[in-house]
């Protein structure tokens, strides 16, 4: 059988308008389907854009960064790597003043202040350079309430967001997490993490979905304050706007939703 | 014909290749997957209420599928309820919900994927619940 230049260009438009007909109403359809079956759980925390505000003045005692660091940790299955403190995994640790704010430490500086361990976290910043860098979008700033996330099963581990990072607020697994992990300990409801994917905190996004405080927050007994930053009545906002706070490197434009407050 | 010995030793090899696995596992079929779902959790609920997320017959097709949507909406969305076609309501969640009921991963997931020769990569950061060895 032959066909004609024209023969062939009447099939080749009416079978393009049937696919794409077809194609739109299949899509329709099943979009439709999807959308009416999930929903946000019911007793999650709502906010526009979390934010958390440390409370130095009550941290006293090494115990108390301890707890608020211990309970962080077992929640989250963070190993504990110690044989090579460049394979350390932290979500949140202690630093000092002159790490956590250069630039701001002057020779005269109280004594008290510059050896102050400050509690440090990933300031799930409003502008973050991390999720800008990341190859796979693994690494993104959540719509709904601002928590920059990560979705292990994107990362591919290329370290571009711990280059990125200006806080060090992110860890690598050069090795298999699991066995510096005390199987007793383990919390049964929150995964590990694999070889060769990048962590860091989260804000407890699994904490706040079952209308939890964030760990760090419980264990800190007040010294850690977490709220709705847009929302003026909250209590973050209160505190901010009757206390000086300040940022780690604001001058940086990454606007961090960590606030410290002495 | 040319090379007659070289071409009939290679046919030999050759036909010795592509019998062998059939040799090897004697001729037999090798036992089907017998995935086990009565586990201690799934035969304390009532009859009526021993049912998955969605029917049988879509989980043995579209579970993989299933899980996939479901990382994405919990992560990604921020969405971590499912309400199935009979209206139930479901927590997205491998370790806290599915792995609630189906307890038993070796009989239950390897079972199958065992046989099929696929390696998930779930249980390289999902925690599998503790089994007794039985």
């Amino acid at each position: 059988m032959s066909i004609d230049r024209r023969e062939f260009l009447k099939l080749a438009g009416i079978s393009t308008i049937l696919g794409m007909g077809g194609a739109s109403a299949v899509h329709g359809l099943r979009s439709r389907v999807e959308a009416s079956q999930i929903m946000p759980n019911p007793e999650a925390l709502k906010a526009k854009r979390w934010a958390m505000v440390v409370d130095m003045s009550k941290f006293k005692t090494a115990e108390d960064y301890q707890r608020c660091i211990d309970a962080c940790h077992h929640a989250h299955n963070v190993p504990n790597v110690t044989d090579n403190l460049k394979h350390e995994v932290k979500w949140i640790w202690e630093e000092t003043y002159e790490h956590a704010f250069p630039g701001t430490e002057d020779e005269y500086l109280a004594e008290e202040i510059k050896e102050l361990p400050f509690l440090i976290l990933c300031n799930h910043c409003d502008n973050p350079p991390c999720v800008r860098v990341c190859p796979t979008k693994a690494t993104f700033k959540r719509k709904s309430d601002g928590i920059v996330m990560m979705d292990m099963h994107r990362c591919i581990g290329c370290r571009f967001c711990m280059a990125a990072c200006p806080y060090g607020a992110r860890s690598f697994n050069y090795k298999n997490p699991r066995p510096f992990l005390d199987p007793e300990k383990e919390n049964p409801e929150f995964p590990t993490r694999t070889k060769g994917v990048v962590e860091k905190c989260t804000f407890c996004y699994e904490r706040l979905a079952k209308g939890q405080m964030p760990a760090c927050v419980e264990a800190s007994s007040g010294a850690l304050i977490f709220g709705d930053i847009e929302d003026p009545n909250s209590e973050v906002r209160k505190v901010l706007g009757s206390r000086y706070s300040f940022r780690r490197k604001p001058e940086l434009g990454t606007r961090p939703s960590v606030y410290y407050i002495f | 014909m040319y090379n007659a010995g070289k071409i009939i030793i290679g046919l030999l090899i050759f036909a010795g290749l592509v019998m062998f696995p059939f040799v090897y596992s004697g001729g037999k079929a090798t036992a089907k997957p017998d995935p086990k779902v009565d586990t201690p959790e799934i035969l304390k609920l009532p009859e009526n209420e021993r049912k998955c997320v969605e029917s049988k017959a879509y989980m043995k097709r579209e579970h993989m599928k299933l899980l996939n949507e479901w990382r994405d909406w919990v992560v990604r969305d921020g969405q971590g309820t499912y309400l199935n076609t009979e209206g139930k309501h479901f927590t997205m969640s491998l370790q806290n919900t599915c792995m609630k009921c189906h307890s038993n991963k070796k009989k239950f997931c390897d079972e199958c994927h065992n046989y099929a020769a696929v390696a998930p990569y779930c249980w390289d950061c999902h925690i599998a619940p503790k089994e007794k060895e039985s």
